[in-house]
C-alpha cells in the first residue's frame, strides 16, 4: 500500500477559483468593502473581514421541486405520540417539509458571507485610490526585517562558508590526529633516494625508512586536509529593522459644509496616510482635532461622526496642534505628520496668522504635511478657495508639504506621492 | 450493541499495535496491515489497491470546495463554495470530515493530519475497506463508472477547460460551464445507453440526416412533388415524427440532448457540456447509495475495530475513542429535535447492516416470517456482500428494512396536501403499517421519484427551433417558479433559441403551467 505526503503540496490550491470567485462577485464585494471602511477605525484597515454580500452572478439555480402546490409524503424518524389518522399542524413557513427539503445552496436571494483576506481587502481598497503596483507591494508588505550576524553554525549554504573558522578547526584538527605535514614526506622522500643511491646503510634501515614513508602517506589519506566536522558557517537572524515612533495629527474642518461624504472622503485620505506610515514605524500614534471656530482633540468616533455649527477658523486646529505636540509629543522623540482635510473655507483675517503659524512653526517641525481639499462633483468651486490659495503661495517653499484638491478616492494618492517615493523613506 | 460487545474482552492475544494520539507513517501502514489482514484475509472483502494521502485541513477543504475531487477543473462555484466552507470552519461551525475517499483504482483515500492515530484507524477501517469494497462490488459503480479511468479524465478535464480559457477567455468558458453546471441534474441517463452497435447505427442515421440538412434547398420544397403528393398537414405531422425519431426524442437527458442538438454550439463548447455530462453520470450513484455506502463504511469498521480489539492490537482507550466517534456518526436525531436534518444515512445504513446480521444468526419469528430468506442461514457477511452489490438505497430498504428497524427509528409516514393547514399521520410502525412505511420510506430514496421528471419532447429543428421541454409532475407538485425561470435561461443560452418548458399532469397530461425563456443576445 501507498502512503502519500500530500502536506508538503503547494497550499491554496483553489486560489484560482478563489481568484474566478472574488472577480465574479467583483462589484458587489467593492460596495460591501466600502461600507466596511465606513465602519473602520483609521488604524484599522488591515486585516481580512468578514464580508456579505448578495449576488445576482453567484446564483447556482438548478430545477427543483417547489413548495406551493402539490402533494407529498414523509417518512420520519422518532414518533411519540402519533397514531394513524392523527393531524398535525403544518409549523409556521420557513420550517415547512423536512424530509426531501434540498439545501438551499446559496440559492434563493440569502446573504453569502465569507471573509476576505488581509491582501484581497487592501486590494479592493488601493484599487479604489489608485495606487501604483509599486505602492502596494510596499504597503501589502509585512514588517520587514533586516539579517544580522548571529554568531557561526555547522550548517549553511556554500556562500557562508567562513574560512577563518574552518581553517582554523581543521588545522586543530590536523595537529591533534597528527597529520604529517608534506615537507616532512618530502625530507623522508629524499632521505630514503639519498640512501639508496649511495647505498651506504643496512636494507633494515631502509625497509624501516619504507615502511614510515608508508604509514605517513596513509595517515594523510585517511586524516583529511578539511573534514566536514571542520566546516563553520556564518549564521543570519532576520531581525526586524529598528523603527521609530510617529505620531499623525488629522485635522479636519468639521463645520456644516462638510458633508457625510465630504467626511468620508477624508477618512479615506487619513487612512492612506496611517497605513504608510505603519509601515515605516514600530508605533503610530493618531491625534484627532477637529475645528470650526474652536478647535478641540476628541477620539475618532466623534470626529467623524459629530457636526457641529459655525464657521471656521483654521488657526484655531494648527493652535490645538502645537498645543498637544508640547504637552505629549517631544519633536525629538517623535516623527510628526500631519495630514489636513476641508473644504476650503476660512474667516479671511485667520488666513494670514494661520499660514504663518505653519510656515514658522508647524513646517519647521513636521516631517510631511498634507493638505487636500475635498469637495463633492457637483459643485467644483470655479475659483480658488481661501484656504487653498493661501497655501498655494507656500507650496513651492517647503518640500516637506504637499496640496491636492480631490473629489474621489481615486484622486487622493498624489498627495502623497512624494512620501512613497523609494527615495524617502 | 451490547449484544455483540458482552463476550468480547477475553482472548487478548496479539500485541498493541500502537498507544496513545500519536501516529507516524511507519505505524499507520503496520496498522493498515493489520486492518488489510481482517477486512480481505478475514471478512473476505474484495477491494482495489488503497493508496492513502496525508493531507492538512485546508488541503481538506480545498477537496470540499470541488466536490470531492482531486485535480477538479477551474470555476468559480468551487472558490464559492471554499469560501462559504472555509468560513463556516474558522468559526467553527462546521467539523472537517476525517475522511474523503474518491472512487477509482488504485483508491484514494485521503486522511488528516490532525487526526490521532486512533482516527486514522477507524478511517482507514471505514474508507479503505468498507467504501472501497463497496464501489468494487456495488452494480451502479460497475455500470456507470470507470474507476481505471477517472483520474485521467480528470487530469484531461482540467487542461481542457484550461486550454479553452486561454483560447476563447474565462468569461466564454464560464458561461458555458454556468448553464452546464445549471443542468446536472438533468445531465443523467438513467438507463443504460443503447449498445454500442446501436449507437452506431444512429450516429450513421444522424450523419446522414446532417448531410441531407446540408443539401437541403429551400427551393425544391415548393415544386409539387409528384410521388408524395400529401397534404401539407400531414406532411408536417410526419416531419416532426421523424425528427422525433432522429432525435431521439423524448430525451431524459438534457445535457446529453444540448451537447448533440443545440444548433449553435462551438465544438470546445460541446466538449464542455459533455466534461460536465461525465461528472454528472460519475456521482449518479453515488447520489443513489448513500446510505448503502456509508452503511456499508460504518459496518466494516465497526467490526474491524472491534475485532482488532479482541485482537489485543487495540486497547481500550482507543476503543473509548472510537465508540465516542463512531456512536456520534451513527446518531439519529427526532424529526422534531432542532438538530434534524433528514435521516441520517450512516445511521439507517448501519443499523439495516446489523439487523442483518443479526437476523441472519439470531433470527426471531417476526424475521423468519419476513425474511424467510436469510432468516438464520448462518452466513451474515455473504447475505451482506450480495445486498451491498446488487442493491441501491431504495431497494435496499424495500428488501431489508425489518420491522425492527421500523420500531427502533420509530419511522412514521405522514402526507401533505399543499392547500391544507394540517398534514395527517398515514400510517406508522406497527403490524398494518410497516409494509406502506417501508414503502414510503424506499421511495424517498428514489431518485426517479425525487428528482423532477424534465424531458426534452420537441426541437422543431426544421421550424423556428423552438426547444419544447416537459416537465412532468407528480402529484401536482410544480416546479420552483423562480429556480426554473433562472435554470430556463441556462438552457435557452446553450440551445440559442426559445425554450418552452410545460408542467403537465403525470398521467392525464393536462397542462398545468408554462414558462418560456429567451437565450440573452
Amino acid at each position: 500500500m501507498h502512503i502519500v505526503d500530500r502536506r508538503l503540496n503547494p497550499k491554496a490550491k483553489s486560489l484560482g477559483n478563489r481568484q474566478r470567485f472574488l472577480r465574479r462577485a467583483k462589484a458587489e464585494i467593492r460596495e460591501a468593502v466600502r461600507e466596511s471602511l465606513r465602519k473602520r477605525k483609521i488604524s484599522d484597515v488591515e486585516g481580512g473581514e468578514d464580508v456579505r454580500i448578495r449576488s445576482k452572478s453567484l446564483r447556482e439555480p438548478t430545477f427543483g421541486l417547489g413548495r406551493e402546490q402539490g402533494e407529498r409524503d414523509y417518512v420520519l424518524p422518532g414518533n411519540r405520540e402519533f397514531s394513524p389518522g392523527d393531524s398535525i399542524r403544518k409549523p409556521e413557513s420557513g420550517k415547512g417539509g423536512r424530509g426531501q427539503k434540498g439545501s438551499a445552496d446559496g440559492e434563493g436571494d440569502d446573504d453569502f458571507v465569507f471573509s476576505l483576506s488581509r491582501d484581497e481587502f487592501l486590494d479592493i481598497f488601493f484599487e479604489d485610490l489608485q495606487l501604483p503596483n509599486m505602492i502596494k507591494a510596499k504597503l501589502k508588505s509585512v514588517k520587514s526585517t533586516e539579517p544580522v550576524r548571529a554568531g557561526f553554525s555547522t550548517d549553511g549554504p556554500p556562500s557562508r562558508l567562513n574560512q577563518v573558522r574552518t581553517m582554523r578547526n581543521s588545522l586543530a584538527r590536523r595537529i591533534a590526529l597528527r597529520r604529517p605535514r608534506q615537507t616532512e614526506i618530502d625530507e623522508l622522500e629524499a632521505e630514503i633516494a639519498r640512501l639508496e643511491a649511495t647505498g651506504n646503510t643496512s636494507p633494515a634501515q631502509l625497509t624501516e625508512m619504507r615502511e614510515k614513508l608508508r604509514h605517513l602517506l596513509h595517515l594523510r589519506k585517511i586524516v583529511a586536509y578539511i573534514d566536514p566536522i571542520d566546516l563553520k558557517y556564518n549564521r543570519m537572524e532576520r531581525r526586524p529593522k529598528p523603527k521609530t515612533q510617529a505620531v499623525m495629527f488629522c485635522l479636519m474642518d468639521v463645520s456644516a459644509s462638510m458633508t457625510e461624504d465630504l467626511k468620508e472622503l477624508s477618512k479615506r485620505f487619513f487612512m492612506l496616510l496611517h497605513l504608510f506610515l505603519s509601515r515605516h514605524y514600530a508605533e503610530v500614534d493618531i491625534v484627532f482635532i477637529r475645528h470650526t471656530t474652536q478647535a478641540q482633540e476628541v477620539d475618532e468616533d466623534t470626529f467623524f461622526r459629530a457636526t457641529e455649527t459655525g464657521g471656521t477658523v483654521i488657526s484655531s486646529a494648527l493652535e490645538e496642534m502645537m498645543n498637544v505636540v508640547r504637552d505629549r509629543y517631544p519633536v525629538d522623540d517623535w516623527n510628526i505628520y500631519a495630514a489636513q482635510a476641508s473644504d476650503g473655507h476660512n474667516f479671511d483675517d485667520d488666513m494670514d496668522y494661520a499660514m504663518n503659524l505653519l510656515q514658522t512653526e508647524i513646517l519647521k517641525i513636521c516631517q510631511y504635511y498634507a493638505y487636500i481639499e475635498v469637495h463633492s462633483d457637483e459643485y467644483l468651486s470655479p475659483f480658488q478657495s481661501v484656504v487653498w490659495s493661501g497655501y498655494d503661495t507656500i507650496e513651492g517653499d517647503h518640500e516637506n508639504f504637499a496640496m491636492r484638491r480631490v473629489s474621489g478616492p481615486g484622486e487622493i494618492y498624489p498627495v502623497f506621492r512624494e512620501l512613497f517615493s523609494p527615495t524617502e523613506a | 450493541m451490547a449484544a455483540n460487545t458482552g463476550t468480547r474482552s477475553s482472548n487478548k492475544s496479539g500485541p498493541l499495535l500502537y498507544d496513545g494520539a500519536e501516529w507516524d507513517f511507519a505505524l499507520v501502514n503496520k496498522t493498515y496491515e493489520a486492518i488489510h489482514a481482517i477486512g480481505v484475509g478475514e471478512m473476505g472483502l474484495d477491494i482495489y489497491p488503497n493508496q492513502l494521502e496525508v493531507i492538512r485541513s485546508e488541503q481538506m477543504l480545498d477537496a470540499y470546495a470541488s466536490i470531492g475531487m482531486p485535480n477538479m477543473y477551474r470555476h468559480w462555484s468551487f472558490g464559492k463554495h471554499f469560501a462559504r466552507e472555509e468560513s463556516a470552519y474558522r468559526k467553527g461551525a462546521r467539523a472537517l470530515a476525517y475522511e474523503l475517499v474518491i472512487n477509482s483504482d488504485p483508491c484514494i483515500n485521503y486522511i488528516m493530519e490532525e487526526n490521532t492515530m486512533t482516527m486514522q484507524t477507524l478511517v482507514m477501517a471505514h474508507a479503505a475497506m468498507g467504501h472501497n469494497h463497496f464501489f468494487k462490488n456495488n452494480y451502479l459503480f460497475q455500470q456507470w463508472t470507470d474507476a481505471t479511468a477517472v483520474l485521467d479524465y480528470l487530469t484531461f478535464a482540467k487542461e481542457y477547460v484550461a486550454e479553452c480559457e486561454e483560447k476563447h477567455g474565462i468569461e466564454a468558458v464560464e458561461a458555458v460551464l454556468d448553464s452546464a453546471h445549471a443542468l446536472m441534474n438533468q445531465g443523467i441517463s438513467r438507463y443504460p445507453m443503447q449498445h454500442k452497435s446501436v449507437g452506431d447505427k444512429r450516429e450513421k442515421q444522424r450523419k446522414r440526416r446532417e448531410h441531407a440538412e446540408a443539401d437541403y434547398s429551400e427551393i425544391w420544397r415548393t415544386l409539387p412533388r409528384a410521388e408524395h403528393p400529401m397534404p401539407l398537414l400531414q406532411d408536417v405531422a410526419v416531419e416532426g415524427e421523424q425528427e422525433a425519431e432522429s432525435l431521439k426524442l423524448p430525451q431524459e437527458n438534457l445535457l446529453y440532448f444540448l451537447e448533440k442538438h443545440a444548433p449553435k454550439l462551438e465544438e470546445w463548447q460541446r466538449e464542455l457540456i459533455r466534461i460536465v455530462r461525465m461528472l454528472a453520470q460519475y456521482f449518479y450513484p453515488q447520489r443513489q447509495t448513500k446510505v448503502m455506502n456509508e452503511g456499508c463504511a460504518t459496518f466494516c469498521h465497526y467490526e474491524i475495530m472491534n475485532r482488532m480489539f479482541d485482537l489485543g492490537q487495540v486497547n481500550e482507550g482507543a476503543m473509548l475513542e472510537f465508540m465516542h466517534s463512531h456512536s456520534s456518526v451513527v446518531f439519529q436525531p427526532r424529526f422534531e429535535d432542532k438538530f434534524y436534518s433528514g435521516i441520517n444515512p450512516y445511521a439507517l445504513g448501519f443499523a439495516m447492516m446489523q439487523d442483518i446480521q443479526r437476523m441472519c444468526t439470531e433470527p426471531t419469528e417476526e424475521d423468519r416470517n419476513w425474511f424467510p430468506d436469510i432468516a438464520g442461514n448462518g452466513d451474515p457477511l455473504g447475505t451482506l456482500k450480495t445486498a451491498w452489490a446488487e442493491f441501491r438505497d431504495d431497494s435496499f430498504i424495500l428488501q431489508y428494512l425489518s420491522p425492527k428497524v421500523m420500531r427502533d427509528f420509530r419511522f412514521f409516514h405522514i402526507h401533505d396536501r399543499s392547500e391544507s393547514p394540517f398534514m395527517k399521520v398515514e400510517t406508522i410502525h406497527n403490524e398494518i403499517g410497516y409494509r406502506e412505511v417501508r414503502r414510503k420510506l424506499a421511495s424517498q430514496y428514489d431518485s426517479s421519484v425525487t428528482d423532477p421528471d424534465i424531458q426534452v419532447v420537441s426541437a422543431d429543428l426544421s421550424g423556428g427551433r423552438r426547444l419544447t421541454l416537459q416537465h412532468r409532475a407528480r402529484n401536482g407538485v410544480l416546479l420552483d417558479k423562480k429556480l426554473c425561470d433562472r435554470t430556463l435561461l441556462h438552457v435557452a443560452h446553450l440551445w440559442g433559441y426559445r425554450v418552452k418548458l410545460l408542467e403537465v399532469e403525470h398521467e392525464g397530461g393536462d397542462l398545468l403551467r408554462e414558462h418560456e425563456s429567451l437565450p440573452m443576445p
